[in-house]
């Protein structure tokens, strides 16, 4: 008969730090941070084995104000400090929060093969395709087109879309959510935690300073409802305030069709965030506003083993194989010979 | 059918070198060679030579692979200036390599490869062997490929792969030549073609019939016997300096309780640090081959916070890249180690040659006041200590350590005698435990040596945030106040300036007070003290002084420098020691600067003192034609110093 050990009862104040937050009032920022401290006294993680890694950027400040450890480490480089960490210290909750340039301008590269190792970390990607904490630079989110400091004629590079490139690298979980939809949002950072292996979630962050209402049709409450669909797995791809029209696949591709008229729900794609194969994922995540309602949601949950356990069931193997290491043998290793006194 | 035994003279030391094409197996051949010598209680050094192409076409200048190894029966620091015997399988090897043999040296070669269109794409305009200009040397024209092929016949194989029996053939001929046994190299062929016996039996063969050859052929008047070397008593193996790296590292793991993590990406020559500790799993070592070099310091960086033994290796362009975040590991107050494997630069620069070019990289290259303790291995088997000692410094003081090899110490090998585990000093690492109700943790906070705590993750209430962002004194909060920044930058100086309380003062080998004193560090330590040496038993006042130490510099250094008339230090780079000597004590340092991605032989170093001595050069030139402008004067380096 087990007895019931009584867990202490963790609230959002216990994950707060005493540091006072410094972004600018009303960035989408406040919100994360709020719904992340709503979310981590549900996980039975204490404050202790959790730790936050960022890069640098406003959104990189996050580890500041929670009570946890945390390293504010440097520009694009979290998720290299992350793998460090995980991959010695398999015990501890390690969360990456990270910006659109700081994941996928100059840290693009850790980002790509942190998802391909899986390691068992969250990376919470706050998008507001701008640099903020330089001041209004465009960054690889931007839209073509877009008038900034350093684009005073428009940006002429074509935007990368975070969640194609996290299902590109195959990444084990992947989601979006938006500042503003906290509900919403706490379901997908709990789900994100929830996830053994790489959870990647993109979250629509409103920068209020320097590109205030990028998101406002995935994120205003007459908007949102016509421009984003809303995933459950098993469910139909259905949106519209009056929930009246829905995602078909016509071969390879998405078209937006009326429910009706001879449609029914029936015929509308069924989300499976499960499937082994990426495509429906990244399908998924080529459907872009104004042409298509964008996702939010999980867009895939599956399983791989994960980077930490591979590396940490080598070295019991080897253990098992060889016993455990001794210095004396080490050093006398290959041929030796005694020179007497 | 009996031969005659040949008469055997005893000699003191012998230099030798392989060269071939780079798929002539001269590594294995001078890797046997060393081992041998080594077994047989010679002392030896080593200094193999990789093309920098993988296979460069077969012939050509490009790809001649070398491999020299000096043993002997008294001490030896350096793999010899001049190479008494010279085995050269193709003229290629012959054109690139014959300048390095003494004036009436052995020279052996494979007269099958001097063919027309090989001695061409040599650049001999006619054959070499027959047109005198080998006249000078004791030449040898054995025809190995037919001996070869005819030693390996009955194993019936193809003639590519009886070629390959070669390197085994010239083994066998100067196993003979230097009278070594023949068991550790039939050990070898036996374990490593165990699964390919015919291949084995090939190779035994074709060692024993470069034996016979020497043995039989008249031309082979004599050979040579080098008695064994007293070394210290103790047991010994054989090593090359990124093995002996790998193995301090994982004593120091052992010594330390801390289970070692190393983040890497290959470059050359580091690369085999990350192959050698990747062997030792069952020591609970992890090995991360990262991405990039950035991850792979931003790596350790994560498994330190966590309470790894953190260590990062790779070479100069790759340090280039680390160097952002070994700041952040300078301002969060992390152990780290980082290695350097010096290599010939800038840039990609001679990736298999090497250099000594990376000291101002080390103490200057990041931004901002940022300092952190550098040291350097002075030999192959000096890495295992400098390991040890490196992760001693960067727990007690809670900082990254610069760790400093090269290319010639990396690939170089040299006896090494086996450490008593039980000698080993242990290194105490502690980590905080939970508080008491009430109290605070303040991660910042200093012992005596002024190190920070190094709190781990996981434990109850001290939970703290580290980053790049200036820290308030003991608190580690986020701090941009003027007052505090100025406070932190020297306190961090002055931690890292402190570590000369706690490391052996400098010594000397030779005359306390003299003419001349030369300072070296790193990988030139054995020309420079065998150079030394030869002054001083000529009589001359000559002292030399081998800093492991570079930063902090020892704390008696200055001292040591004044007793001396004139300063001489010989680098594989412009002056970079040189410029911080005199930078620090206003010392008018003189330097030998060679830059040709080869080590100091004796003789140069030697030379340079003699000049110096007879006082035949300006004190002030620095070995590469350029004479400092006045302002590099020590007085005008003192007016330069008001500003401060
Ligand atoms: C090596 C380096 N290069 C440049 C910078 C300057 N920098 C700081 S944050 C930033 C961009 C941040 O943008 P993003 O990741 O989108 O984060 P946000 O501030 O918008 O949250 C840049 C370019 C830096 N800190 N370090
Ligand atoms: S600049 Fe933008 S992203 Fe940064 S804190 Fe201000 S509102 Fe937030």
């Amino acid at each position: 008969m087990a007895t019931e050990i009584s867990l202490p009862v963790l609230s959002p104040n216990d994950f707060a730090s005493d540091q006072e937050v410094r972004w600018c009032p009303g960035c989408g920022d406040y919100s994360i941070l709020a719904q992340m401290k709503k979310v981590l006294p549900t996980l039975g993680v204490p404050p202790e084995r959790t730790v936050f890694v960022s890069g640098i950027g406003c959104s990189s400040r996050f580890p500041y104000y929670m009570n946890t450890y945390g390293i504010h480490s440097i520009h694009g480089r979290a998720p290299a400090v992350a793998t460090g960490l995980k991959a010695s210290r398999p015990d501890l909750s390690v969360w990456v929060i990270t910006g659109d340039g700081d994941a996928l301008s100059i840290g693009g590269n850790h980002l790509m093969h942190a998802i391909r190792r899986n390691l068992d970390i969250n990376i919470i990607l706050f998008n507001n395709q701008i640099y903020g904490l330089t001041k209004g630079q465009y960054s690889p989110t931007s839209p073509l087109g877009k008038v900034t400091k350093s684009t005073p004629l428009g940006a002429i590079d074509n935007p990368i879309y975070p969640l194609s490139v996290a299902i590109g690298c195959e990444a084990t979980f992947v989601a979006r959510s938006t500042d503003t939809n906290i509900k919403h949002l706490s379901m997908v950072l709990k789900r994100a935690a929830e996830h053994r292996g790489t959870s990647f979630v993109e979250v629509y962050q409103n920068c209020l300073v320097f590109n205030d209402g990028a998101f406002d049709y995935a994120t205003e409450r007459d908007q949102k409802v016509e421009h984003t669909v809303e995933l459950e797995h098993g469910k139909p791809l259905i949106f519209g305030k009056n929930r009246d029209r829905g995602i078909r696949l016509n071969g390879m591709n998405p078209e937006v069709v009326e429910l009706g008229r001879g449609i029914s729900e029936d015929d509308l794609l069924f989300h499976d965030e499960r499937l082994p194969e990426p495509s429906l994922a990244y399908l998924l995540s080529r459907m872009r506003y104004p042409e298509f309602p964008e996702a939010i949601g999980v867009f895939r949950d599956v399983d791989r083993p994960r980077y930490e356990e591979l590396l940490n069931d080598q070295i019991a193997e080897a253990r098992k194989a060889k016993g455990d290491g001794e210095l004396a043998k080490l050093f006398s290793a290959g041929e030796t010979w005694t020179v007497e006194a | 059918m009996a031969t005659v035994e040949k008469p055997i003279r005893d000699i003191e030391e012998a230099t030798v070198r392989f060269c071939g094409d780079s798929g002539d197996g001269m590594q294995l051949a001078g890797t046997q060679l060393t081992n041998t010598s080594a077994l047989l209680g010679n002392d030896v050094a080593t200094l193999p030579d990789f093309p920098a192409e993988i296979r460069a076409p077969r012939g050509t200048l490009a790809g001649v692979s070398g491999f020299q190894i000096h043993f002997a029966s008294h001490d030896i620091y350096t793999p010899g200036d001049t190479v008494d015997a010279l085995v050269a399988m193709n003229p290629a090897a012959l054109a690139t390599n014959l300048s390095d043999l003494a004036p009436g040296g052995t020279l052996i070669v494979n007269e099958d490869e001097f063919e027309d269109r090989q001695i061409k794409q040599a650049g001999y305009l006619t054959n070499p062997l027959s047109d005198g200009s080998l006249d000078g040397y004791q030449l040898f024209r054995v025809p190995m490929t037919r001996l070869t092929r005819l030693a390996v016949a009955e194993q019936n194989l193809g003639v590519k792969e009886s070629d390959r029996c070669r390197n085994f053939f010239a083994m066998g001929l100067v196993f003979w030549l230097y009278d070594r046994p023949l068991d550790p190299t039939l050990r070898y062929i036996n374990d490593k073609f165990s699964k390919r016996p015919e291949i084995a039996e090939a190779n035994r063969r074709a060692l024993r019939a470069g034996v016979n050859y020497g043995e039989t052929v008249d031309a082979f008047t004599s050979h040579y016997r080098v008695r064994r070397a007293k070394l210290a008593p103790g047991t010994y193996r054989n090593i090359m300096g990124n093995e002996a790296l790998a193995t301090g590292l994982i004593a120091a793991s052992k010594l330390s309780n801390c289970e070692l993590f190393l983040g890497s990406y290959p470059i050359t020559p580091a690369s085999d640090i990350l192959h050698e500790l990747s062997k030792f799993k069952h020591y609970g070592v992890r090995t991360f081959q990262a991405e990039d070099e950035i991850a792979a310091v931003t790596s350790a960086i994560g498994a330190a916070f966590g309470g790894s033994m953190s260590v990062t290796s790779s070479s100069g362009p790759g340090i280039a890249l680390k160097q952002e975040a070994i700041g952040l590991a300078v301002m969060t107050e992390l152990p780290l180690i980082v290695i350097n494997v010096q290599r010939g630069g800038p840039s990609t620069g001679l990736p298999t040659k090497t250099e000594q070019a990376d000291l101002g990289q080390a103490i200057f290259g990041r931004n901002g006041e940022c300092p952190l303790p550098v040291i350097a291995a002075r030999s192959p088997a000096d890495c295992f200590e400098v390991a040890i000692e490196a992760w001693r410094l960067a727990t007690r003081y809670m900082t990254p350590v610069m760790l400093l090899s090269d290319g010639f110490i990396a690939n170089g090998s040299e006896p090494w005698r086996l450490p008593n585990v039980a000698d080993l000093p242990t290194i105490s690492v502690e980590h905080p435990g939970a508080l008491n109700e009430g109290d605070t943790f303040r991660p910042y906070a200093r012992d005596e040596r002024l190190a920070r705590p190094w709190a781990l993750p996981g434990t109850p209430g001290l939970m703290h945030r580290i980053g790049g962002l200036e820290k308030q004194d003991i608190t580690g909060n986020v701090c941009y106040d003027a007052e505090n920044h100025q406070h932190m930058v020297h306190l961090r100086a002055r931690k890292v300036a402190n570590i000369a309380n706690d490391i052996p003062e400098q010594t000397v080998d030779g005359p306390a007070s003299g003419d001349l004193l030369v300072v070296s560090w790193g990988g030139t330590y054995g020309a420079c003290a065998t150079a030394a040496h030869h002054a001083q038993t000529e009589g001359q006042a000559v002292a030399h002084c081998h800093l492991r130490y570079l930063n902090p510099l020892p704390r008696n250094l200055g001292e040591i420098l004044s007793r001396y008339r004139r300063v001489l230090v010989p680098e594989l780079n412009r002056g970079q020691l040189r410029m911080i000597l005199r930078a620090e004590y206003l010392v008018n340092a003189v330097g030998l600067n060679k830059i040709k991605g080869k080590p100091f032989v004796v003789g140069e170093v030697t030379r340079k003192i003699n000049e110096l001595l007879k006082g035949e050069t300006n004190g002030a030139t620095n070995g590469d034609g350029f004479v400092p402008t006045p302002t590099q004067s020590p007085v005008s380096l003192r007016e330069g110093l008001q500003g401060d």
